[in-house]
């Protein structure tokens, strides 16, 4: 078996191998339905009404796709110019600790801010964002001084900023408050993301999400940075030779990258816990990567690759409790859309001979 | 049956493009046919359907009278067809003999049986006059020896059809001959060999019979004693060619553009370091270094472009000392042309567009406040197209689709389109066809016409013959004075560019 390069690329191939994805993802999430003794049709109706079915599924899905779509820029962003940041975990939790401990030195003795709430709100988001842009910083000038691999050392990072967050939690931003659990001071609610609807979880943040995918777009397609990082990401030794610095390149790249994903840390502390616990993330730095591979590194597609994985997840959740098929499904669901969407790619360019 | 080979109405589609049109071929036994086209003229699709890479979509091959499998290289390995490519495959880090003998072992076998290959491949070298130490390291020895070992490689499978890809294109004039006389002494053994290449002089000199192909046709096919230069070089274009012409002097100024002092370099891709190399280029002429890649040149060529460091020495731009990165480079208006294009001079996967403005897109004419002026980029770009006769589809698709001579047009007028000074052209015209090759000679003498300082390093003793006012040869990091073309001859050339020249050529100095 090996593969052929298609001459000619017909223009409903990517819709036809979109939808080849689609249905063979569906199959295969149905087959380990079955297997779990449940009707087929029932659990995805119930995926879709937990995800999109009503006003509340809706918001709880944006909810869950807002820090997915940092983490997905984020992911997105370096890959483009082929930084492998696989530490968007670390770099969010990072981003989170940063905000509430900006919150705590921001705070008077009385628990009142000390400085006019608007440059209060800004300054925790800049130091979410800084501290989320240090932790992949010290990789990358490993990467551009001395060549070491950064996929091993932004992974290694996510064990060390949790274990270094988990000491804050038990030291030095431990509330008091909290009897004994790991668990850092709340957030003044001057400092939370506003509520986009009453009595749902949906955040400003969103908005926030959004509008940096709009702006990364822009800046990747019609900036000379963007140029730059695209260069770069395509072939660093052209690039060099072209007069672009791929170094500068590179730590730039990183600096909107770890902040991207620091901010996804800002807004889930700032718009939905008010705190900072260890289990804040359930793995969103990863589920970036997936993300931005799904949306094939566009910010705007981010966006909608976001919506579908966390509706994939609040849609399980969902099914979960009415269909009895465990939660697990939904990383599958994402897990073999990834796979159907990479080879349905690969098929509309090359064509499979069987010997 | 006398045929060793014999290729029948192959036909191959690539979507519109016929690769090969119903061509049929045969190769006697103790025969050399030269195949002959120039690039995308089918010739290497043709070996590889041969060699099983391809599935011809009509047509049949016959190895010694017995139909080969098609799409299968094993099969064809097993019949006896050997294949050196132009790029040699072998490990530098593993022996001449592991080289030769890897993949022909089985994987399971516990012990590798050394003894009895070292005795098959002395016996081989022996019997064909390929001398070779089975045990040196593939990265110490020299091009030529290299391919011996590809050949030795072949044959150790038991080739008895050899298909050799453009052998001469990295060879001295005297390794060329050293290679001739061991296909001859192959053929007197009884082996077949299909020598591809688009080197006349040398074609007429090894073969018995001569296949030209052009656009996927066989369009010639004769004995060699009945062939003659400006017939094949016709068949070969489809049209007649003039002979490259000798640039006439161009009345070089007493402005000195670059000036080399004393410069040492050394590079994690070369392997030579550049030992003390000195030049001087005059504005309005053409310096040609001539030699085998891989003797330095590259590493001169980067330097002066700004993408290598000297270790010592001085490289000066119009009597000033110039420093040595990229962005100087550019901003001297310094024309570059890369060795690679397709990797080095161009970025694959950017559009047509932003490749015709990367070096500078931070001109003021492209962008402004850090925005691209992606309207003026596209207007200049189409004016390039237009000057500089690039043929394409589309300046929004990716560069990656057009053909290496519409690239390297591209690139050509990115550089040369800005009035530079001085113009480094490393292998400008390395395996372009011969309307592109015509094109690219005439713009570089055209620009040396203005006044422009040329600095051309290439391979092809033709090029640097019929463009050059003074020639400098590079041999192991060594840079030769560089003399007047004249004062040059293809003897001369070809000792210097082997490392043994100094004290024969030395007469031709005055």
């Amino acid at each position: 078996m090996r593969l052929e390069a298609r001459t000619a690329v017909s223009r409903i191939a990517p819709l036809i191998s979109g939808l080849g994805a689609i249905l063979f993802t569906l199959a295969v999430s149905g087959a380990l339905v079955l297997w779990a003794k449940a009707d087929v049709v029932s659990a995805y109706v119930a995926i879709y009404e937990g995800a999109l079915g009503s006003r509340f599924a809706i918001t709880e899905t944006l909810t869950r796709a807002t820090p997915l779509m940092l983490t997905g820029l984020a992911a997105a962003i370096a890959f483009r110019a082929r930084l492998y940041n696989i530490g968007a975990e670390g770099q969010l939790y990072m981003g989170a600790i940063a905000a509430v401990a900006a919150s705590v030195a921001m705070t008077n003795e009385a628990g009142e801010l000390a400085l006019p709430t608007s440059m209060a709100f800004a300054l925790m988001i800049l130091a979410g964002a800084l501290a989320g842009a240090a932790l992949l910083i010290v990789p990358t000038l490993l990467k551009t001084r001395f060549k070491v691999d950064e996929v091993v050392t932004t992974l290694l990072l996510n064990f060390i900023a949790l274990l270094f967050v988990s000491m804050l939690l038990d030291g030095a931003l431990k509330d008091p408050a909290a009897m004994g659990w790991p668990q850092s001071p709340t957030l003044p609610s001057e400092l939370e993301f506003s509520k986009l609807i009453e009595r749902a979880r949906v955040h400003t943040g969103l908005f926030m999400a959004v509008a940096l995918a709009i702006v990364l777009s822009f800046v990747i397609r019609y900036t000379r940075f963007g140029l730059a990082m695209r260069a770069v990401g395509a072939n660093d030794r052209a690039a060099a030779f072209a007069g672009i610095g791929v170094n500068a390149t590179l730590v730039k790249v990183a600096l909107i990258s770890g902040a991207l994903a620091g901010l996804a840390g800002v807004g889930e502390v700032a718009g939905r816990t008010g705190y900072v616990t260890l289990d804040m993330s359930p793995g969103y730095g990863y589920s970036g990567i997936v993300i931005a591979m799904l949306a094939g590194l566009s910010p705007i597609g981010v966006i909608f690759a976001a919506i579908f994985v966390g509706g994939t997840i609040v849609g399980a959740d969902a099914m979960s409790r009415s269909v009895n098929v465990p939660t697990y499904i939904a990383d599958v669901i994402v897990a073999t859309a990834l796979i159907a969407v990479l080879v349905a790619g690969l098929l509309t360019k090359y064509r499979v001979r069987w010997k | 049956m006398n045929a060793a080979l014999t290729l029948s109405n192959i036909t191959k589609r690539f979507g519109d493009l016929v690769a090969n049109d119903d061509v049929s071929l045969s190769l006697d036994k103790g025969e050399v046919l030269a195949l002959l086209g120039e690039n995308g003229a089918g010739k290497s699709t043709l070996m590889n359907i041969l060699f099983g890479h391809y599935i011809p979509d009509s047509g049949s091959i016959h190895v010694f009278g017995e139909p080969l499998t098609p799409g299968d290289p094993r099969a064809a390995i097993a019949r006896g067809v050997g294949m050196v490519h132009q790029h040699f495959t072998l490990a530098d880090n593993l022996s001449v003999l592991d080289n030769v003998t890897l993949g022909t072992e089985s994987l399971l076998s516990l012990r590798a049986s050394r003894a009895q290959a070292t005795a098959t491949l002395q016996a081989l070298s022996q019997r064909f006059g390929l001398q070779i130490d089975p045990y040196a390291l593939v990265r110490t020895l020299s091009v030529g020896e290299k391919q011996r070992v590809e050949i030795l490689k072949a044959l150790y499978r038991g080739a008895k059809i050899l298909i050799l890809d453009e052998p001469t294109s990295v060879l001295t004039p005297q390794e060329v001959a050293q290679l001739f006389a061991t296909l001859k002494q192959l053929v007197a053994e009884g082996l077949s060999i299909v020598f591809i290449s688009h080197k006349l002089d040398e074609v007429l000199a090894i073969s018995h019979r001569i296949a030209v192909l052009r656009s996927g046709k066989l369009v010639f096919e004769g004995n060699t004693s009945d062939a003659t230069k400006a017939m094949l070089a016709q068949a070969m274009v489809g049209r007649d060619v003039e002979p490259i012409q000798r640039r006439e002097a161009s009345h070089a100024s007493a402005d000195v553009v670059l000036k080399l002092d004393a410069v040492c370099a050394t590079s994690v891709e070369s392997r030579v370091a550049l030992r003390d190399a000195s030049l001087e280029i005059y504005a309005g002429e053409i310096v040609a270094i001539a030699g085998v890649s891989g003797n330095g040149q590259t590493l001169l060529a980067d330097v002066v472009c700004g993408v290598s460091q000297v270790t010592s020495g001085e490289v000066k731009f119009k009597g000033k000392p110039m420093a040595l990165n990229v962005r100087e480079a550019i901003a001297h208006g310094i024309a570059r042309i890369p060795e690679d294009r397709q990797h080095v001079g161009s970025v694959a996967d950017l559009s047509v567009w932003e490749n015709a403005v990367l070096p500078r897109a931070g001109d003021v004419r492209f962008s402004r406040w850090g925005v691209l002026n992606a309207r003026a980029a596209r207007a200049h770009t189409n004016e390039l197209v237009h000057a500089y006769d690039v043929r394409l589809a589309s300046i929004e698709h990716p560069i990656r689709k057009l053909s290496g001579g519409n690239i390297q047009k591209l690139i050509l007028g990115r550089e040369l389109s800005e009035a530079p000074e001085l113009i480094v052209a490393a292998q400008p015209t390395w395996g372009l066809d011969v309307g592109a090759v015509a094109f690219i000679h005439s713009q570089l003498r055209d620009a040396a016409a203005r006044g422009a300082a040329v600095l051309l390093i290439s391979e092809d003793l033709d090029e640097v013959f019929a463009l050059a006012d003074r020639i400098a040869v590079m041999s192991k990091g060594c840079l030769s004075e560089a003399r007047a073309a004249e004062a040059w001859t293809m003897q001369s050339i070809g000792l210097a560019m082997a490392g043994e020249s100094d004290a024969r050529s030395e007469r031709h100095a005055a």
